[in-house]
């Protein structure tokens, strides 16, 4: 066995190792943490099949990024409260049961046993001189620009979405209106008011 | 030697997992939502094993653009979780029953 299918074999064991765990342990915490481990034994098998970009973007977006928030969600809210696992045992069967029945369904279905006659990973990029970066960058910014764009504002949307579904607006709450604080003129302050006189030296 | 049958069979078995996972983690939406990355995960790999095996750089870039919308997803769902939590202090499926579906 060479050196390759052993690293194989190593990772894929952790990654399935590691999703079962985030199914089926109690912690939602430590789900978070068990699927960080999934996402990182990805990163390397990514890297065994030389799409080092994409390896590193699923580190930092869905380690550095959508995880950390699944985190911060977690512990926002109050773990004491969250569901128990009362129907863990008597939906076990069942999950258990479509995901045997659909694995053997997968599996006949996609020749696995003739794939695997095939050969080895092709490195395309190395084929033309390039880094895998430069040749998925070349494609994407030619043929894919319009998805691309589109993506772009997808992101944007969802921003704006995510903020709009969690900002509160609460009354009765003493806040600065910066527009009301520029937008004031001399007028609005400042009154001048002419006295009558000579009353306040007289009394003296 | 690992060919493109191994990356597909780890795929599934990923998917599979995370079947599962939704079925007997009916009360969390937190881990659903966490089953729900693993899917798309392993749909990833699969394109990734695709890309790699016949050299064709069209699977790598939707790739990208699954991690964009799922990245994307999972920011809003998060937010509704978030404001679901805030109006009924539960995130049990079995609770949020308004709409009567």
């Amino acid at each position: 066995m060479s050196f390759e299918a052993l690293l194989f074999y190593f990772f894929a064991s952790v990654m399935v190792a590691a999703s079962l765990a985030v199914v089926t342990l109690r912690n939602p915490v430590h789900c978070a943490l068990a699927l960080v481990l999934t996402f990182f034994t990805c990163a390397c098998l990514w890297l065994l099949l030389r799409a080092e970009f994409l390896a590193i973007a699923l580190v930092l977006v869905y380690v550095g990024a959508v995880m950390v928030l699944f985190l911060f969600v977690v512990m926002m809210l109050d773990i004491k409260t969250l569901p128990g696992r009362e129907g863990f045992t008597s939906y076990l069967p069942a999950g258990l049961l479509v995901a045997a029945v659909m694995l053997a369904e997968l599996v006949g279905l996609m020749g696995a046993r003739k794939l695997m006659a095939g050969g080895p990973v092709r490195d395309a990029a190395a084929e033309q001189g390039l880094s895998n970066t430069e040749w998925l960058g070349r494609t994407l910014f030619s043929d894919y620009i319009l998805p691309f764009e589109i993506a772009a504002v997808i992101l944007t949307v969802a921003i704006v979405a995510a903020v709009a579904l969690t900002l509160r607006r609460r009354p009765n709450v003493r806040t600065q209106d910066p527009a009301a604080q520029a937008a004031t003129r001399k007028s609005d302050r400042l009154h001048l008011v002419d006295l009558p006189r000579g009353n306040g030296s007289k009394q003296a | 030697m690992i060919t493109l049958g191994h990356y597909l069979v780890l795929g599934a078995i990923l998917f599979c997992v995370s079947v599962a996972g939704i079925f007997i983690n009916r009360k969390n939406v937190i881990i659903l939502l966490m089953a729900l990355e693993l899917m798309l995960l392993a749909v990833n790999m699969n394109f990734v094993a695709f890309s790699a095996f016949l050299g064709d750089a069209g699977g790598q870039i939707f790739v990208f653009f699954i991690l964009t919308v799922a990245a994307a997803e999972s920011a809003i769902g998060l937010a509704i979780l978030v404001l679901l939590f805030r109006n009924r202090a539960t995130i049990n499926v079995e609770e949020l029953d308004t709409m009567k579906g």
